[in-house]
């Protein structure tokens, strides 16, 4: 969302130059229950010829702690990423989410510049593939009928447009049907999935039919932590149990 | 500026809430936004409502400059109010009409009973006002013996109803054709149909009897022009217009933050209201009014009631910025879902959940930036690019900060541990391993306890993995990735 002088751009120059390390950011969440999508990010990125590095003292983004409401306690996670990914020119985060914490809201945070700027230089994986590296096609193969749901923070704090579903679209044999009300909120919101229970499931819900309503067997998304959520209602439905959740760069990898 | 306006008072326009169904605020806090509470039609209304807002946006290529336009206007606006305020005054008084200050609520319903007494008012016609929403003006006719009717139809639906608006512009929004139908039948004595024609024509009828009763019209102000001394009302319906000239007296009623420089600033705004409101291009009627006609009173109060509050805190003063087009409530999926009454307080969805506590004290309302799952919707539509989601993790962190409800002692112990093992990689892989074994094991328990009950009480949780955590795996097959392929 661009706000006259509020805007937090990413650092995207000078453009990348063919050689240089890509840091990665792996998630908590990932890091711990989905390693495979901080795998296949790291094959997606080979794939490209870049150079990979994971920096081991990474941990979280802060964005936890600082949705809600808690910052001193944020402050001190921040400060741990800038930290970890200190000299790092190009970092790669699979999760429009946690790359929008780093690169809009450290500055909230705390007005550091070194934090601020550390913040700039992460980039949302299907952001940095398209954008940055110009990919229109990772040759990949995945003969299944898919829909695809984009994080909100990747839309509309990155200004995420239509750099997924390109990606996705290329796949070879792939069927994609576009979701109904794809510009919708999934309701996970973090912290506001517990504290506003109520409210989030009956938005995910909403969600859930919705990719049903595709005939989809495969949801993907750019953003883990919305599958955990809509993947978690669809396991309670028996109509729904049979759709699988994947994450955008694992269906970019498949052969 | 009235220096009255900057003394800050909370309005006890809250204390008759509790009579009316849906308003609880004081009581149980905003308890219905933890739950979806909000009718079928309200859902299916704004989801309706916000396409169209879309696609009437999409129509105009310039719609983005437009909205940046405005809200450069805004800016100005708000750091000159009291130049254009005063400016505004002058050139009212001018033309013969008179100005009023209230600082809050009581003050302004002060104002409105005076005049009402000083002209023998025994019945008055009502615009939409969301000012006087915040005023409870009506409960105060009442208590007056005075008759006081709302012309808006949803107004009228709802005041028929005994309830508050559930909308800022469409307050019926919840209910059915067949729910008013029956309404009518029982409050109206009228044949039961649900009709919309026919349910229009019974409004119509009832009301016209109404204006030509009525000795005092008030309406709202979409916006003053302080060049001019004008005030722009716009509605779809007559009824304002109907308002305002049918009675001898009008009395208008406006936030201070309704200023705008000049008649030249109009059509931008104009066009962003209709569009963001309601879909249209332009509403049906645009009304300007400067000067009563020969024998009638013309006046205006300008209410403060806790805008001024609103500059104290830098961070938040865009949300002052607000013309009321209720574009964010349409947009915001929990609004759809928990309907306008969860909310609390006059205004609800998104922006009211911005400028509430500041209107009302965070204290009151510490749980209203927490109703959001932060997803945008509200900010990417607002018509004068109101930074809504930010300003709601801003208030996030004052209502945890400060004395409020909001702020709880054992929710930071869990961030503070939350901190502590975050800035560690050992520590982060020890309370990973904790979460991840507490996920393991959860899935034996009967019952789970706090949050992660509100997790599993729909959802599956996820299924730790067997193999290692990727940062295991990198240290073995890291090597590999960090040498380039050319």
């Amino acid at each position: 969302m661009s706000i006259p002088g509020q805007i937090a751009p990413r650092q995207d120059d000078p453009p990348y130059q063919s050689g240089e390390p890509v840091a990665l950011f792996i998630p908590c969440y990932i890091d711990q229950f989905y390693p495979e999508v901080g795998k296949a990010c790291a094959e997606l990125l080979r794939q490209q010829g870049c150079p990979v590095v994971f920096p081991e003292k990474q941990t979280c983004c802060g964005q936890p702690a600082f949705n809600s409401g808690y910052w001193d306690e944020a402050r001190h996670v921040v400060h741990q990423f800038r930290e970890a990914f200190m000299g790092q020119r190009w970092i790669v985060c699979p999760s429009g989410s946690c790359t929008a914490m780093c690169r809009v809201f450290f500055g909230h945070v705390d007005g550091d510049e070194e934090l601020v700027q550390a913040g700039r230089r992460v980039f949302e994986l299907t952001e940095f593939l398209v954008d940055i590296l110009g990919v229109t096609s990772t040759g990949a193969r995945f003969p299944h009928k898919t829909t695809m749901h984009i994080g909100c923070h990747g839309q509309r704090e990155l200004g995420l447009t239509d750099q997924p579903v390109r990606l996705l679209q290329s796949v070879q044999d792939i069927e994609y049907v576009e979701l109904p009300n794809i510009e919708e909120c999934c309701g996970f919101g973090g912290t506001f999935s517990v504290k506003m229970a109520g409210t989030s499931l009956a938005m995910g819900k909403t969600k859930a039919e919705n990719i049903l309503s595709t005939g989809a067997e495969v949801v993907v998304s750019p953003d883990t932590s919305c599958l955990m959520h809509i993947h978690g209602i669809m396991q309670r439905e028996e109509k729904m149990k049979h759709i699988r959740a994947m994450h955008i760069a694992e269906v970019l990898t498949q052969r | 500026m009235n220096s009255r306006l900057l003394s800050y008072t909370i309005a006890n326009s809250l204390s008759m809430s509790e009579h009316l169904p849906g308003a609880h605020f004081n009581k149980s806090e905003t308890k219905g936004l933890y739950e979806p509470h909000g009718s079928v039609a309200l859902g299916e209304s704004t989801e309706r409502s916000s396409k169209h807002n879309r696609e009437v946006a999409a129509a105009v290529p310039q719609f983005q400059q437009w909205r940046q336009v405005a809200n450069q206007v805004k800016r100005y606006v708000i750091r000159n109010l009291d130049k254009l305020l005063a400016e505004f005054e002058r050139n009212v008084k001018a033309r013969g009409g008179e100005v009023l200050w209230a600082a809050d609520a009581d003050e302004a319903n002060r104002h409105v009973m005076r005049i009402a007494r000083e002209n023998g008012v025994t019945s008055v016609v009502k615009g939409k006002s969301m000012v006087s929403e915040e005023m409870e003006l009506n409960h105060h006719f009442e208590a007056a013996g005075i008759r006081a009717v709302e012309t808006d139809l949803g107004e009228y639906i709802v005041q028929l109803a005994g309830q508050r608006p559930t909308h800022i512009v469409t307050p019926a929004l919840h209910m059915s054709a067949e729910e008013v139908g029956r309404l009518f039948s029982e409050k109206l004595a009228e044949p039961y149909s649900a009709e919309h024609q026919h349910l229009t024509n019974v409004a119509r009828r009832h009301l016209r009897e109404e204006y030509l009763r009525a000795e005092m019209g008030i309406t709202g102000v979409n916006f003053a022009l302080a060049d001019t001394g004008d005030v722009c009302v716009i509605e779809n319906e007559g009824n304002s217009g109907l308002s305002c000239s049918t009675p001898p007296v009008h009395v208008a009623l406006m936030g201070i933050e309704k200023i705008l420089p000049g008649v030249d600033y109009l059509p931008l705004f104009l066009n962003l209201l209709g569009r963001s409101g309601t879909g249209q291009k332009l509403t049906t009627y645009t009304h300007i009014y400067g000067k009563a006609s020969p024998g009638k009173k013309f006046y205006v109060i300008i209410v403060d009631n806790g805008r001024t509050e609103v500059l104290r805190d830098p961070a938040a003063w865009m949300s002052l910025f607000c013309i009321r087009c209720g574009a964010c409530l349409n947009a915001c999926p929990v609004y759809r879902r928990t309907g306008g009454w969860a909310y609390g307080w006059v205004y609800p969805g998104p922006i009211g959940a911005i400028l509430v506590p500041h209107l009302v004290g965070l204290d009151k309302a510490a749980s209203l930036p927490f109703a959001s799952s932060l997803c945008g919707a509200c900010g990417e539509v607002c018509p004068v690019m109101i930074d809504i989601p930010h300003q709601l993790v801003h208030l996030r962190h004052r209502a945890t900060s400060e004395s409020t409800p909001m702020n709880s002692f054992t929710e930071r112990l869990m961030w503070k541990a939350w901190a502590w093992a975050m800035v560690r990689p050992w520590r982060y892989k020890l309370a990973m391993g904790v979460v991840k074994l507490g996920v393991r094991m959860a899935k034996f328990l009967p019952w789970h306890p706090g949050k992660l009950g509100q997790w599993t009480r729909g959802r599956e949780l996820p299924r730790p993995p067997a193999e290692p955590a990727f940062r295991g795996w990198w240290r073995r097959h890291g090597k590999q990735y960090e040498q380039s392929e050319e």
